[in-house]
């Protein structure tokens, strides 16, 4: 797997606790020169898949950060006792009691986000990058830095979602943070329920030279996040040639 | 290594303490769940009458949904159109699932009717599939059984930005505004999502781009839900 190939070199020193050089790496590296997403190619799928409006990919990031987090806590907590032949569905039922438990909680205490991300939550379980980083990382690691890893890359998945769903809410509805109290309407035709800042079905003033304008349906597609992500992977490397090596 | 007996002792332990975490989890927070979901399907209801409420209900606070709602008569009626008397209509939103799995001649039919100005507007329920799972929704009739003032829609796991926009998108239930059932000459014609545009204004609305087989859904919850209403809204309509 891409995972083997980062990195992330199993550290054997006493952890400088509790914010060192390393611990901060660990945050830090996840984001940009050694992102889940981007450079191990860990969770492209539910990119993909959750990534039509900027609000929902803010919630699952924020669940993903927390599920990451705590289950490379518990995962490192258990290591030495984990049997190695269960040890993957060990891991399963750890992430899967995470996602659970975000489950009930948006259930109890916010219905309308619950219901907004409906299938999204559940698809948590399946995200390769949190299990990835239990085999990688939280497996061979002690506790608080496999919690800082769960941290650092719940992040950059996070990142990644939320700029691939700012261009795919912008460009094939025009909106952005639909759902959220900040939503805003950019560019489209007004009607009945919705006023645009720059409404393309405006007789005269700023939105009538707009007249053109449709919203790109290809962006509502899953299609576009590869597109979107293949960009970046290139302004990424392109930027940093030390990258193109890894892979 | 670990022994048969140690993998079975630590699997044991374990999934016995995560049992344990997550049905007292739920206990503790199904009050709070369930208050949630009834609030919400009051808000389904008064949704389909927004045009005449003047106001969205979405935002609401419960207290403005549950005084809002309390102005709303709730009647449940059999397949004929007889009224059964000891069910409550919004309690039917809860069980929606259990009733709607049952034959025509067995389900129970709520209808929720709001008065304003005079004038009567019956709120009735569809129930259908989506992509990935069942979708449902509220529809609000003016007082000849055949103009609709307005539709409230939700789904239990279609994709948010695509099939969930039958949900969150204001302009394609704004559409369902006015659009008729009957034709001029009094035959059945529901309501057709139709893919690429609706040719006929008064029978048809717009698919969501992206959302193609949602709204085949949507279009077969309207035809088959509402001729299985026809006597019902005859009956209810009749009730003083």
């Amino acid at each position: 797997m891409a995972e083997s190939a980062t990195s992330n070199i199993v550290e054997v020193k006493e952890p400088s606790f509790p914010f060192g050089k390393k611990e901060k790496q660990l945050i830090t590296d996840p984001l940009m020169d050694n992102n889940p997403v981007t450079i191990q190619v860990l969770g492209i799928c539910s990119a993909l898949a959750v990534t039509t409006q900027v609000f929902p990919s803010f919630v699952i990031s924020i669940a993903v950060v927390f599920v990451c987090a705590f289950s490379s806590l518990a995962t490192s907590l258990l290591r030495n006792n984990i049997p190695t032949q269960v040890r993957m569905i060990v891991q399963l039922v750890i992430i899967a009691t995470l996602v659970t438990v975000v489950e009930l909680v948006l259930k109890a205490f916010s219905f309308e986000v619950y219901k907004q991300l409906s299938v999204f939550i559940g698809l948590i379980i399946t995200n390769c990058i949190v299990m990835g980083r239990l085999e990688a990382f939280a497996m061979a690691n002690r506790p608080w830095k496999s919690f800082l890893d769960g941290i650092g890359n719940g992040l950059g998945y996070g990142l990644i979602l939320l700029i691939v769903a700012f261009f795919r809410e912008l460009f094939g509805k025009g909106t952005l943070f639909v759902g959220s109290p900040a939503e805003v309407f950019i560019i489209g035709a007004n009607n009945a329920t919705t006023t645009y800042w720059i409404n393309t079905a405006a007789e005269s003033g700023f939105g009538s030279y707009f007249s053109w304008y449709a919203n790109n349906n290809l962006m509502v597609l899953p299609a576009a996040a590869m597109f979107i992500i293949g960009i970046f992977i290139w302004w990424q490397r392109s930027r940093n040639p030390k990258l193109v090596d890894i892979s | 290594m670990h022994s048969t007996n140690q993998v079975l002792m630590f699997v044991f332990v374990m999934t016995t303490i995560v049992a344990v975490g997550l049905t007292g989890l739920r206990e503790a927070t199904k009050p709070l769940a369930d208050a949630n979901e009834a609030i919400f399907n009051k808000k389904g209801v008064l949704a389909a009458v927004k045009s005449q409420i003047g106001e969205d209900p979405k935002n609401w606070d419960n207290a403005q949904v549950e005084s809002e709602f309390a102005k709303v008569k709730g009647y449940v009626f059999d397949y004929e159109g007889n009224p059964i008397q000891d069910m409550v209509a919004i309690d039917l939103e809860k069980n929606r699932d259990k009733n709607n799995k049952l034959a025509v001649k067995e389900r129970a039919f709520p209808v929720w009717v709001y008065e304003k100005g005079g004038e009567k507007f019956y709120v009735v329920t569809v129930y259908g599939k989506g992509l990935w799972d069942k979708i449902w929704g509220t529809v609000a009739l003016k007082s000849d059984l055949n103009t609709i003032v307005g539709v409230s829609f939700d789904h239990k796991g279609e994709t948010p930005g695509l099939g969930a926009e039958i949900k969150d998108s204001p302009a394609f239930k704004s559409q369902f505004e006015g659009r008729k059932i009957y034709n001029d000459a009094g035959e059945y014609k529901s309501i057709i999502v139709r893919k690429g545009g609706a040719k006929d204004k008064t029978h048809e609305v717009d698919s969501i781009s992206g959302a193609t087989i949602t709204g085949d859904g949507v279009t077969d919850m309207f035809v088959e839900g509402l001729a299985n209403y026809k006597p019902v809204l005859d009956a209810a309509k009749n009730m003083k």
